[in-house]
C-alpha cells in the first residue's frame, strides 16, 4: 500500500509541475514582492512590518485559492479522463488512492509554501516565518482535504470551489459572527434571535478554528506562546475528520 | 437487490470500511470536546484607524467609487457596534470620523449618506463641542454644493437651535441656506428658516425687515405662505412684549 501511495503522490506532484502551478506561484511572488517594495518605499515608518504583513496576508489567500482550485480541477480532469477508473481497476484500494492524492497535493502545497517562505524571510524573522509557515501548511492540509471532500460530494468544479471558499471564510470569521450575534444591540428574547444564537454556536462547534491560524500579525510582532500548539491540536483533530468524510464519499462513489 | 444497487449512483453504506466510520465518529467527538474546551471569544475594542488619502481610496475602489463609498459608510456607521461591544458616541474619535466622512464623500460627492450621518447620527452625541465639530463639517460641505446638500444644513439649524440652544449658530446656518441655495430649489420653509430663527431670538425688527425684503424681491408669491409668515411674526412680536 505504501508503495502505491508514493507512486500516486509522485504523479500528482508531477501533474502540478506540468500545469505550471509553481510558475504561477513564482510570478505571483514576484508581483507581490514588487508591490511590497513599492509600498515599503512609500511608508514613513514600520516599512518592514508593512511589507511582511502584506506578503503574509496576500500569500495566505493566494496559496489557499491556488491549492484549492488545483485540487478540484485536477481531480475533475482525472475523473473525466477515466484516470480514476483506470487506477482503481489495478490492485489499488480506494483508501490508497485517496492517501496518494492527498500526499501529492500536500507535497505541492509544501513547495509553494517554501517559495513563499524564501520571500518572507527577507522581511520577517526566521522564528516568526517558521511558525507562520507551519500554521499555513496545516491550513493548506485542511483545505486540500475539504476540497477533495467537496469534489467527491458535488462532482462539479464551480459548486465544489464555492463551497470550499464559503467553508474557509466562514471558519476564519466564525468568532466575529459569534460575537456579533451575542452583541447587546441584537439582544432580545425573541425566539428567532435565540434560535440564530444557538445555530451560530452549533455551526462554530463543527468548524475548524481557522481564526487562530496563520495570523499575519505573527510576522510583524512575533507569534504568542502556544499558538503553534493550538494550530497543531486543531489540525490533528479536524484533518482525520475531513479525511474520514472524504473516504466515506469515495467508497460510496459508483464507478 | 442487485437491480436496486445498479440504479443508484452511490454504493450502499455497507461498502464503507468500519475503520473509516470509527475514525469519523471519534474525530467528530474530539472536535466537539476540543471546541468546548476552548476559551470563549473575547470582544476587543478597536480604535478607529486614520482615514486614508482620497487618491488611495479611489485607487482601491478599482473604478467602483460609489460602491466603495457605500461600503465604507456602512462600516463606519457600524463602528460603534463592534462585535460584542457597544461604544458610546462620546468615546469615538470625532476628528477621525470627520476625516472618514470627508474621504467617503470625496469618493462619491453625490451621496447624501455621509452628511445625513453627520447631521442626524453623530450630532446626537451629548457633548456640544463634538456636535459643533460635526455641524461645522456639514456647513463646509454644504458650501461646496448648496443646492444638493441644503437638507442637512437645515437639520443642522434644528440641532443648533433646539438641541444645543445656540441661536447664533442656528442663525448662521439658516442665513447660509437663504443666501447660497438657488431660489426655488429648497421648499419655502427651508428658505425662510432665517426668518423663524430671528423671530424666535426676539429680533422681531430684523425679521420684519427680512420679510419686507423677501416680499419686495418677489421671492414670496404665494398668498398663504405670506399669511403664514406674517402670522408667525405677529406671534413672535407678542412673545417679545410679554
Amino acid at each position: 500500500m505504501q508503495q502505491s501511495v508514493t507512486v500516486i503522490a509522485r504523479y500528482t506532484f508531477i501533474e502540478g509541475l506540468r500545469n505550471r502551478v509553481f510558475g504561477l506561484t513564482a510570478v505571483g511572488l514576484i508581483c507581490l514582492f514588487g508591490l511590497t517594495e513599492f509600498i515599503g518605499e512609500l511608508a514613513i515608518t514600520e516599512s518592514q512590518q508593512i511589507q511582511s504583513l502584506l506578503i503574509g496576508s496576500g500569500m495566505r489567500v493566494f496559496t489557499v485559492v491556488t491549492v484549492s482550485l488545483f485540487v478540484i480541477t485536477s481531480m475533475t480532469r482525472e475523473m473525466h479522463d477515466k484516470g480514476f477508473e483506470l487506477i482503481l481497476s489495478l490492485p489499488v484500494g480506494r483508501a490508497t488512492y485517496y492517501f496518494g492524492k492527498l500526499l501529492g497535493y500536500f507535497a505541492l502545497a509544501t513547495v509553494i509554501l517554501l517559495l513563499t517562505c524564501i520571500l518572507l524571510s527577507i522581511f520577517s524573522g526566521v522564528a516568526a516565518t517558521f511558525i507562520w509557515a507551519a500554521s499555513l501548511l496545516c491550513e493548506l492540509g485542511l483545505i486540500i482535504a475539504v476540497s477533495l471532500l467537496c469534489l467527491f460530494t458535488f462532482n462539479n468544479v464551480t459548486v465544489a470551489f464555492i463551497v470550499v471558499m464559503a467553508f474557509y471564510f466562514l471558519s476564519r470569521s466564525i468568532h466575529a459572527i459569534q460575537l456579533i450575534s451575542a452583541s447587546p444591540i441584537l439582544e432580545s428574547h425573541a425566539f428567532a434571535h435565540q434560535f440564530m444564537l444557538y445555530l451560530v454556536n452549533a455551526v462554530a462547534y463543527v468548524l475548524p478554528d481557522l481564526y487562530g491560524f496563520t495570523r499575519s500579525e505573527w510576522l510583524a510582532y512575533g507569534p504568542g506562546s502556544g499558538v503553534l500548539a493550538h494550530v497543531l491540536q486543531q489540525t490533528a483533530i479536524y484533518l482525520p475528520l475531513l479525511i474520514a468524510a472524504g473516504l466515506f464519499d469515495l467508497y460510496r462513489k459508483e464507478l | 437487490m442487485d437491480l436496486a444497487y445498479g440504479l443508484t449512483k452511490e454504493r450502499p453504506f455497507r461498502v464503507v470500511p468500519a475503520w473509516i466510520i470509527a475514525v469519523f465518529c471519534s474525530a467528530l467527538i474530539m472536535q466537539l470536546i476540543w471546541h468546548r474546551l476552548q476559551p470563549r471569544p473575547v470582544p476587543v475594542v478597536e480604535a478607529l484607524p486614520p482615514a486614508p488619502a482620497e487618491k488611495f481610496l479611489a485607487l482601491a475602489s478599482f473604478g467602483e467609487q460609489a460602491a466603495l463609498s457605500r461600503i465604507l459608510m456602512l462600516w463606519l456607521q457600524s463602528f460603534d457596534y463592534q462585535p460584542g461591544i457597544s461604544i458610546p458616541f462620546k468615546q469615538l474619535d470625532y476628528p477621525r470620523i470627520i476625516d472618514w466622512l470627508n474621504a467617503i464623500l470625496a469618493l462619491d460627492p453625490r451621496s447624501q449618506y455621509p452628511l445625513l450621518s453627520a447631521a442626524r447620527l453623530y450630532s446626537q452625541v451629548p457633548d456640544n463641542a463634538r456636535r459643533r465639530m460635526m455641524l461645522a463639517f456639514v456647513y463646509r460641505k454644504f458650501l461646496e454644493a448648496p443646492d444638493h446638500r441644503w437638507p442637512w444644513l437645515a437639520h443642522a439649524v434644528y440641532v443648533a437651535k433646539y438641541v444645543m440652544g445656540d441661536q447664533d449658530l442656528a442663525l448662521k446656518y439658516a442665513r447660509a441656506i437663504h443666501t447660497h441655495v438657488t431660489p426655488g430649489v429648497a421648499p419655502y420653509w427651508a428658505e425662510q428658516m432665517e426668518l423663524f430663527v430671528l423671530a424666535d431670538m426676539g429680533r422681531v425688527e430684523s425679521a420684519r425687515v427680512l420679510l419686507g425684503g423677501l416680499i419686495a424681491s418677489g421671492e414670496i408669491k404665494d398668498k398663504q405662505q405670506l399669511q403664514f409668515l406674517k402670522q408667525r411674526l405677529q406671534e413672535a412680536e407678542k412673545d417679545s412684549h410679554k
